[in-house]
């Protein structure tokens, strides 16, 4: 009952999107915004063709990079900062305000260091990705119950035996949380370096479509990385949800 | 200040101090990043000069704007669909993937619709900081306790006066929370959709100035900017820490 609730609610959403896509294509012209079923047709296309795969190749490159960086820098600083008192206490204050900035500023200055070639948006999209992984794994580690520490004390667990038994099965679910944001943050990371300066990727090609006018394409590949996103999240959440139940 | 206030200023101040260093020693290239002390000084004849004056007066104001629409607008429906469970429970998945999905990348589309003019950046800024403030409202509604509505009715108080004299301040810390959401949220997506493509604004300035590889310009932009939102931010902190003093106090 409930499960087919859920579906039928889901439809009714796209459905309502659709239609809102449809009356704006109305309103605002063919050339501007194609109509979805247009826009869904050229899809089939478009997946095929070798512009498609070169974009999306050095988007996926950079983006599976940028996230490496993001999740071993973002575990380590959260770590460090959720075992060490002090460091924590001083560093996390910094780390809510950095986070709550438009890092978009900042782009000229990572475009500076590390050139306009991949380098540049990876460290950008990483940077992105960093905070939020690191505020919820140090979150995760400081709401560990002390009482787990003491009662592995009393078992006379090895330090290793600590860590693999006590300390990440506790901590596990919330730092996945920090993933699944990580990924979110990090992907719009990469996908903003490439709007703004890069010579490919599916960032660059939306915004080089929207300035020759090829809308079809323009919105194609908006609607790809669209799904692409929120298809991740939802994997990425069933699999939080997993964890959180197990605990 | 606390003794941890002063470690975090230290860091901060050995921050700045060691960049200066190694801008002035050659260490950095100038052309890379120029001195922060250099970044200040440009900063404040930029100032002095107005020569940005107009820029700062349209940034700022579409913020403001945007941040406005969000709040009200954001507010009214959250609580129109607080009084629709039926609606909620359907949108409910929606408000869970909104923020996980990368919503700027619709920014060109609403630029190749409306054109490049100020509202596709609006437009951008509403998108991206509404629905925080709709959770949140959602949220505050939630929290608010039953026995306050028990006791508006038998204080006979009219629907108008149950929300505001109850349910409106039960509900404060939350919607609050979702006002600094989207005050962040608002200043992150208009100066992202500036600096991507934009007509004016303080975002292509600093675009622009690193175009033409002016980068003391570029650098004294960049510290404005990052100064203006640490104070806002600052500022939101404050009154949130207060707020939270203030709701520990006496009340349930």
């Amino acid at each position: 009952m409930t499960a087919t609730r859920r579906a039928t609610d889901a439809l009714i959403i796209v459905a309502v999107l659709l239609a809102a896509w449809q009356i704006l294509h109305r309103i605002a012209g063919d050339t501007a915004l194609p109509a979805p079923i247009a826009t869904l047709t050229y899809l089939t296309q478009m997946l095929p063709t070798e512009r498609f795969a070169q974009n999306a190749a050095a988007t996926a490159e950079a983006f599976s990079l940028a996230l490496l960086l993001a999740y071993v820098f973002g575990l380590a600083i959260g770590v460090w900062m959720g075992a060490h008192r002090l460091s924590g206490a001083v560093g996390e204050p910094i780390l809510v305000a950095i986070y709550s900035l438009p890092k978009i500023v900042l782009y000229p200055v990572v475009l500076l260091i590390f050139g306009l070639g991949i380098s540049g948006k990876v460290v950008f999209g990483a940077l992105h990705g960093i905070l939020p992984v690191a505020l919820l794994t140090m979150g995760a580690i400081r709401a560990i119950p002390p009482v787990y520490l003491r009662s592995a004390h009393t078992l006379r667990l090895t330090p290793w035996q600590v860590i693999a038994t006590v300390l990440i099965p506790a901590a596990l679910p919330e730092v996945f949380t920090g993933l699944r944001i990580g990924f979110t943050v990090t992907l719009l990371g990469v996908l903003l370096g490439e709007m703004f300066a890069s010579r490919l990727g599916l960032g660059s090609m939306i915004m080089s479509d929207m300035q020759l006018a090829q809308s079809k394409d323009m919105v194609t590949v908006t609607i790809i990385l669209f799904a692409f996103a929120a298809i991740a999240n939802a994997i990425l959440l069933w699999i939080e949800h997993r964890l959180h139940r197990r605990v | 200040m606390s003794r941890v206030g002063l470690i975090r200023l230290a860091v901060i101040a050995a921050l700045i101090g060691a960049l200066e260093f190694a801008c002035q020693t050659g260490l950095i290239n100038r052309r890379t990043i120029v001195p922060p002390s250099e970044m200040a000084v440009t900063l404040y004849k930029l100032l002095a000069s107005g020569a940005i004056n107009a820029d700062i007066a349209r940034t700022l104001g579409v913020i403001v704007v945007v941040i406005a629409f969000s709040i009200v607008l954001g507010f009214a429906l959250g609580v129109l669909i607080h009084a629709l469970p039926r609606v909620r429970e359907a949108l409910d998945p929606l408000f869970a993937t909104y923020y996980a999905v990368p919503i700027f990348i619709f920014y060109p589309v609403l630029i190749a619709i409306f054109g490049l003019t100020i509202f596709p950046i609006v437009v951008i800024g509403v998108a991206t900081a509404i629905v925080a403030m709709i959770i949140a409202t959602l949220n505050g509604l939630d929290r608010v306790p039953r026995v306050l509505t028990k006791v508006a009715r038998v204080h006979r108080l009219s629907r108008v006066s149950t929300a505001l004299t109850l349910q409106l301040p039960a509900a404060a810390p939350y919607l609050f929370t979702g006002v600094k959401l989207s005050v962040s949220y608002g200043f992150i997506a208009v100066i992202a959709a500036e600096f991507i493509l934009s007509p004016a604004g303080l975002g292509r300035d600093i675009a622009d100035a690193y175009a033409d590889f002016n980068n003391r310009r570029m650098y004294a932009l960049i510290l404005f900017l990052l100064i203006v939102a640490t104070i806002v931010n600052a500022a939101l902190h404050a009154f949130d820490m207060r707020w939270a003093e203030r709701g520990s106090g006496g009340s349930p």
